[in-house]
């Protein structure tokens, strides 16, 4: 894509995806719809009140987890935030036990004890939604590192917001990583703002990641992060280096939220122009469009959005239908014993 | 045999022990590889096991306890040092946030075997950012063991029992007993985490200390002998888990409490013990229960002062005095 998405932005760095399969394409486009249908269903439900707490949507920005998930192997390591339905979703989680978690039951990812905001699956290399700004950078370091110590071919993605890039444990762990050569990609998505704020106007720079990626001694990687195929390229080459020895890289994205920050925001402060420009650059719109100037057949396509539907209805009726916790259950896993005991 | 040996070279013989036992456990910190830690706990380590497994750091806390974090929950017994207790406060987010509970909200996907080693505590006059006693602060957090050893024996055998834990511990080191010196047996040293030692038996009070305020306990109790009081002091060795039973058992026969904190008045521990002896002890007891802390006050720099502050072995036992009248 070679227009400017934002004035204080510019244009990001386009990768030639002319050379990708249409099995990868294919396997972009069902994740993006994949998470675009569960989310809204998420939504819906969050608003007849079947599930407490917050949410944080990733509305728009499908394109990111999807692109990056389907560049990785399935023992590698993701680590994410409160945003993290899509992530967690694009490595594989099973889409009911999501959103059994988001309903508080027991057959919920977490056992309902995380909830929206900590959805974690280990066995699919979720290895964690962090819901402290920044908290899970140098965690995810620990990962990377662990993987160089265990002598596996392990890579670590790491995503954040842009908001992010300005509180200390992003530094910190940007640093380390770079020294220690860590096999890591941290993943900025920039989508312009990182609460109610915009970013630009408490950031120091106009790229809140690439910019600040020299300090590091890392290359400033910018990418369409409404563009599945770009961002899947970027990645793959990002995790190819980090594979080869060639340590850590960071990747900011470019994208944009369609809601507000979380289920109590309606992101009013964002202007009407801006909203509509980013909703014509919509990834669930534009990679279909892609994918049919493509002569991929439309019928493939319908039958992805078919079997998504399916999905995310059958893991709503299986998450109303599933048992809340046993009461124990608060009581259990403080310790690696299973217990919570502190004094015999 | 036995040899007696510094609580700051047991430090490094209890992480040897560790590490040629296990090659999952690693060291990282600051300054702890070619420098050998500025307290000089770490000599000896990188030349025995490599900068692979000894590694220095940047000043960067949060950097340091992640990667201890996220190297535990992928199957590494990473062994963090944290050069000053109150650092603490630059990672806090890791500690409490993140190492306590993630086994606990991931429903159990997660072990963290992972050891936070730190100077804790005052006496070197280093004033008030250097000087905290914090012990209570990691005491409040579930999901913390905490554990504090009085001597080079522990040392060895807590901060193995701590390494081979499969839960995050928090391992006090107290930085004004690094030049004191204990017996240590030859072989293999492994001691259980959540058992409080009775290190003076006595009759007519119970006195509990934790880390440097155990000697100074002991040498309280030599006066108190001298005045015909007969006090029985427990060595609390860990706070979490806590063993209320030798607590309890110790004040059902002496009857009275007294608990020795070096950490700031306001809920320090031993305002916990006080109140689990009022709940399950009550009946048996003949005297106010009595906590010495430090006052609610920052600590200065000056010698002078900070003696001032610190409860000292004539606190001890004219408080001691004042509950047996």
């Amino acid at each position: 894509m070679s227009e400017t998405l934002t004035p204080d932005v510019g244009a990001p760095d386009a990768p030639d995806t002319s050379d990708l399969d249409t099995a990868t394409r294919l396997a972009l486009y069902e994740q993006v719809v994949r998470i675009r249908r569960f989310e809204e269903r998420a939504y819906r439900l969050f608003m007849e009140g079947l599930v407490k707490g917050t949410s944080h949507l990733s509305l728009g920005m499908e394109a990111i987890a999807s692109g990056v998930a389907t560049a990785m192997n399935s023992d590698d390591y993701t680590f994410c935030t409160y945003r993290g339905h899509a992530h967690t979703l694009s490595r594989g989680a099973s889409m009911d036990a999501v959103m059994a978690e988001l309903l508080g039951r027991a057959t919920g990812v977490c056992g309902g004890k995380g909830g929206s905001m900590h959805l974690t699956d280990v066995e699919h290399g979720v290895m964690g939604s962090y819901a402290i700004i920044g908290a899970h950078l140098p965690i995810a370091n620990g990962a990377a590192w662990s993987s160089l110590v265990r002598g596996t071919d392990q890579v670590t993605a790491c995503f954040f917001g842009d908001g992010t890039t300005n509180i200390g444990a992003f530094h910190e762990a940007l640093n380390f990583a770079a020294i220690w050569k860590l096999p890591i990609v941290f993943f900025c998505e920039n989508n312009l703002y990182m609460e109610y704020t915009a970013i630009k106007d408490v950031t120091a720079v106009p790229r809140p990641a690439a910019d600040r990626a020299s300090a590091y001694g890392l290359e400033p990687i910018t990418v369409d992060g409404n563009d599945p195929e770009a961002v899947h390229l970027v990645a793959r080459d990002a995790f190819a280096r980090a594979r080869a020895g060639e340590g850590p890289s960071l990747v900011e994205a470019l994208t944009y939220r369609h809601g507000g920050h979380s289920r109590a925001d309606p992101g009013k402060y964002r202007p009407d122009e801006e909203v509509a420009e980013w909703m014509t650059r919509d990834p669930y719109v534009t990679y279909r469009e892609r994918l049919l100037e493509l002569g991929v057949d439309e019928q493939e396509l319908d039958d992805i959005v078919e079997r998504a539907d399916a999905a995310v209805d059958a893991a709503t009726e299986s998450a109303k239908a599933a048992p809340l916790p046993e009461l124990r259950a608060a009581y259990t896993d403080v310790w690696a014993d299973g217990g919570n005991a502190w004094r015999n | 045999m036995a040899e007696l040996i510094t609580y700051r070279d047991a430090v490094a013989r209890g992480l040897a022990q560790e590490m040629r036992r296990d090659p999952m456990v690693h060291l990282i910190g600051e300054d702890i590889a070619a420098a050998g830690g500025v307290f000089k706990a770490t000599p000896g380590l990188l030349d025995e096991f490599g900068p692979d497994r000894v590694r220095d750091t940047p000043i960067s806390e949060e950097a340091i306890l992640g990667a201890a974090m996220g190297a535990a929950m992928t199957g590494m017994r990473p062994v963090a040092e944290i050069m000053f207790s109150d650092f603490l406060a630059t990672c806090w987010d890791i500690v409490a946030v993140e190492i306590a509970k993630t086994r606990y909200m991931t429903n159990g996907q997660f072990t963290l075997p992972l050891v936070i080693r730190t100077a804790n505590g005052a006496g070197l006059r280093f004033g008030a950012q250097h000087s905290q006693a914090v012990e209570n602060w990691a005491m409040m957090i579930p999901g913390l063991k905490v554990v504090a050893p009085s001597n080079p024996h522990d040392v060895i055998g807590l901060l193995a029992a701590a390494i081979r834990d499969p839960d995050p511990v928090l391992f006090f080191e107290q930085k004004s007993l690094y030049p004191t010196k204990g017996e240590v047996a030859d072989g293999e040293i492994v001691e259980k985490l959540g058992e409080a030692k009775i290190v003076r038996k006595g009759s007519d009070i119970t006195i509990v200390a934790l880390a440097s305020m155990v000697r100074k306990a002991l040498d309280a109790a030599e006066l108190l002998a001298e005045d015909g009081i007969d006090a029985e002091v427990i060595d609390l060795r860990s706070l979490v888990p806590l063993d209320t039973r030798t607590i309890l058992e110790s004040v059902g026969r002496t009857t009275r409490l007294v608990t020795v904190e070096e950490n700031p008045r306001l809920c320090g521990w031993g305002a916990e013990i006080v109140s689990i002896v009022a709940e399950e002890g009550f009946w048996r007891l003949d005297a106010p229960l009595t906590r010495i802390t430090t006052p609610h006050i920052p600590l200065p720099s000056a010698d002078l002062l900070e003696d001032e502050l610190l409860p000292s072995v004539d606190r001890i036992h004219d408080t001691v005095r004042k509950v047996m009248l």
